[in-house]
């Protein structure tokens, strides 16, 4: 395929893609709402009522508020149909060709009309709000098919990386727009990137971290289901630019949805010489692989899933040397999350300018949250870096079910539990970190009234207790301690003394544990020792009095 | 490679004439019997054979030319993969965090006692699994559930309750849901 080609080709396409149709999402929550039948019983509708012009129909991925599935939309009016039953789909037709076709009067029988959702996307904050570049084509397009994402001028970045750019000339647009892992550390790319393009040429690797480990996080998941040539492009390019001709995809095995369309996407890139070798008839080779991982939470941390794609027990090893340095088989190689590789090619294609004009000072971009637990909307959002924590629960999310919000817990077991009265943070790395939180992967958990927050502490230590791989003692023996001592406060049983020594076990085990499971481990606990002391303190034993104040 | 080899294999037929070791033949050909396929081809053989026993766990060392210690190593490690065969129905709760803040421990002890295992186990009359999940992904519709392979969301201890014991009623037929 050459330049030419491909415009044409996205030029078409684009046209189809504009014009009217109705989008069902067909991916995660909505699919486990019943989704496919809705969108199956819409296809029988128009059949039936063998409408003039017929309407199109389109499996699409995630529209973003996923709690109120399976959601249906007819374009381009933007009108959204939530929690859509099959037995609406005669109303919904109708309704759909009526929009479409004002002056046709016919109407249906008895049944009363059906109603829009609320939510329409171009009013309701928990749409307006948002940015979407990550999520640009999500619940747009038909992840299964390579012609909508050509359509929405995919695989244009990586023509022009290939035809108007050195490696380097990529690498320095990465950096300058200031781009940073959305893995969870936020570690600069366009550094981790020139790290590795620096190495002696030779075999080196581009792996995609696709294991999304944190419980209560969906956001790869959806990006690769909604969307996965997106993530394939980013890769290609990122390969390009360091020099690499391999390429791996570690993902879960509780995916399978995710697994099967990027199997797709990869069998479609290849048959259109987007991936393999000579890329768009350039020199360019690069493949690249699927590997599924086996369900260990460790597995996402870099070493330890390097271990696991070579066929091993998913144990991580003291770093340096970095990945970059020696990873795969000992070779170097380039690891980025999903999230990371979906920002790719916008940035190529818009250039670093425009991506550093949005978000805040030291957070560039945009973040996607997958945002869950007690709240009225729940779901996946995409908001510049700098939005508040407040605008995304209240506004965005609606607040919480009944009652008021207590906290919001985000970045999984590495992260912490931030106060409602902290709400006012921007959310971007250092604010976060300065909350004793992390920004994490992105999942985002509010905690109402009824949380107890020290039963949430014990919650995650008994998920790293689980977790840990055994390797080192202070994570191996330290998250039981700390388990069985939380598990001695919330029955009421521990005194005083007893915080002072979790304190000092949470010191030890964050100083000596050998990889970021360990060493984050104790995060939750002393998050909420900071915020919510007052909780521990009502469940400690009173000396002499023979109180016991169960949870 | 030719893709023909799905159906002539190299080497003997196994014995018992199973052709589900053809198959597994195949796969592990397909990685030219790479020592480092090993998770792949434990993949292919528990969705072949269900679980992981102590023989196909000795047949595939053999054929990747590992130890067995190293099989097994990595058998037991991860989570995804069992040793012990499971029930006709499934059902894993989700302990995830977004299912936990709304209640996945109330459903997990409902099922628990209902049928009367912990999370792990399964039924005496093999008609029933109990898993839990660390995430399904569906946090959206949490608490989610899934049973016999199928996601279901909004799950209360009620009607979560009822399902199971119409699996444990059912051991053959799915459940509808
Ligand atoms: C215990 C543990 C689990 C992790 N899980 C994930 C994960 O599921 N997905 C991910 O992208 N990064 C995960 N990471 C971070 C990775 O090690 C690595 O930093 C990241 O993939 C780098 O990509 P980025 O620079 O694009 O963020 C984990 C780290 C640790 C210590
Ligand atoms: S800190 Fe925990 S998970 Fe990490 S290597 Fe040590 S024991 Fe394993
Ligand atoms: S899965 Fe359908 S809206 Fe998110
Ligand atoms: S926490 Fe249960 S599906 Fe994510």
């Amino acid at each position: 395929m050459d330049l030419q080609e491909l415009q044409t080709l996205a030029e078409r396409e684009q046209e189809i893609l504009d014009a009217p149709c109705i989008r069902c999402c067909t991916v995660g929550g909505c699919l486990s709402a019943n989704a496919l039948a809705v969108k199956e019983q819409i296809e029988v509708e128009i059949a039936t009522q063998d409408l003039n012009p017929p309407m199109q129909v389109r499996g699409v991925g995630c529209m973003g508020l996923c709690s109120r599935g399976p959601l249906v939309r007819l374009d381009p009016a933007g009108i959204l149909y939530d929690q859509v039953t099959p037995e609406d789909a005669p109303e919904l037709v109708h309704a759909c060709h009526k929009t479409l076709q004002p002056h046709l009067p016919k109407a249906l029988s008895n049944s009363s009309p059906l109603q829009p959702s609320t939510y329409q996307p171009r009013h309701h904050p928990f749409f307006t709000l948002q940015h979407p570049i990550v999520l640009e084509n999500s619940g747009h397009i038909d992840p299964k098919e390579i012609k909508d994402y050509m359509a929405q001028k995919g695989y244009l970045a990586l023509y022009q990386a290939l035809y108007d750019m050195t490696p380097s000339d990529v690498i320095d647009q990465i950096t300058q727009s200031g781009l940073r892992g959305r893995g969870g550390g936020g570690y600069p790319t366009g550094l981790k990137w020139s790290t590795v393009a620096k190495m002696p040429p030779g075999q080196k690797y581009v792996i995609c971290n696709g294991d999304e480990g944190d419980p209560g996080a969906f956001m790869d998941r959806s990006v690769l289901e909604s969307d996965p040539h997106r993530v394939l492009e980013g890769m290609a390019i990122a390969a390009y630019a360091v020099g690499a001709n391999q390429g791996y995809i570690y993902i879960r095995g509780e995916y399978p949805l995710a697994i099967n369309h990027l199997e797709t996407a990869l069998r479609q890139a290849r048959k259109q010489g987007l991936l393999g070798s000579q890329i768009f008839e350039s020199p360019f080779d690069f493949r690249i692989d699927i590997r599924i991982g086996a369900g260990a939470f460790v597995c996402g941390e870099e070493t330890a899933l390097m271990a696991s794609i070579e066929g091993k027990r998913g144990l991580p090893h003291p770093r340096p040397p970095y990945p970059a340095e020696s990873g795969l088989w000992g070779c170097p190689t380039l690891i980025n999350n999903v999230e990371t590789f979906a920002n790719i090619a916008p940035i190529i294609r818009n250039g670093a300018e425009w991506f550093v004009g949005i978000g805040t000072d030291k957070s560039k971009g945009t973040k996607v949250f997958s945002l869950a637990g007690k709240i009225q909307n729940t779901g996946l959002i995409e908001v510049p870096m700098g939005t508040s924590l407040r605008q995304i629960v209240e506004q965005m999310g609606g607040g919480v079910l009944d009652g008021s919000a207590k906290a919001v817990q985000t970045g999984g077991p590495s992260g912490g539990c931030i106060p409602a009265h902290a709400f006012d943070t921007p959310v971007d790395y250092e604010s976060l970190t300065r909350l004793g939180s992390i920004m994490g992967s992105g999942g985002m958990i509010v905690m109402d009234q009824a949380t107890n927050m020290v039963d949430v502490a014990r919650f995650f230590m008994e998920f790293c207790m689980e977790e840990s791989c055994g390797k080192c003692v202070p994570c191996r023996a330290g998250t039981v301690q700390l388990y069985q001592l939380l598990t001695k406060i919330c029955d009421g049983k521990a005194r005083k003394e007893d915080l002072e020594s979790l304190n000092q076990l949470c010191e030890m085990v964050k100083d000596t544990s050998l990889c970021g499971l360990g060493k984050s481990a104790p995060n939750p606990i002393l998050s909420t020792l900071r915020f919510f002391k007052d909780e521990y303190l009502t469940l400690m034993h009173n000396e002499g009095s023979g109180d016991y104040h169960p949870p | 490679m030719s893709e023909g080899s799905q159906t002539i294999v190299d080497g003997k037929p196994h014995p018992s004439g199973d052709q589900r070791f053809r198959v597994l033949e195949a796969t592990m050909k397909r990685h030219q019997y790479q020592p480092n396929s090993l998770i792949e081809v434990l993949h292919k053989a528990q969705e072949l054979f269900g679980y992981l026993e102590r023989d196909i766990l000795l047949h595939i060392a053999h054929s990747l030319k590992l130890p067995p210690s190293q099989v097994y190593g990595v058998a037991t490690f991860y989570h995804f993969f069992s040793l012990t065969p499971s029930g006709r129905h499934t059902c894993v709760v989700c302990m995830g965090t977004a299912c936990f803040v709304k209640g996945a421990a109330s459903l997990l002890s409902t099922v628990e006692q209902i049928a009367h295992i912990q999370a792990g186990e399964t039924t005496q009359d093999g008609g029933l699994s109990l898993s839990t999940a660390r995430c399904l992904g569906a946090c959206g519709s949490a608490p989610a559930v899934v049973l016999d392979g199928q996601v279901v969301g909004y799950q209360t201890s009620e009607n979560l309750g009822q399902q199971v014991t119409q699996m444990m009623d059912h051991p053959q037929s799915k459940v509808a849901t």
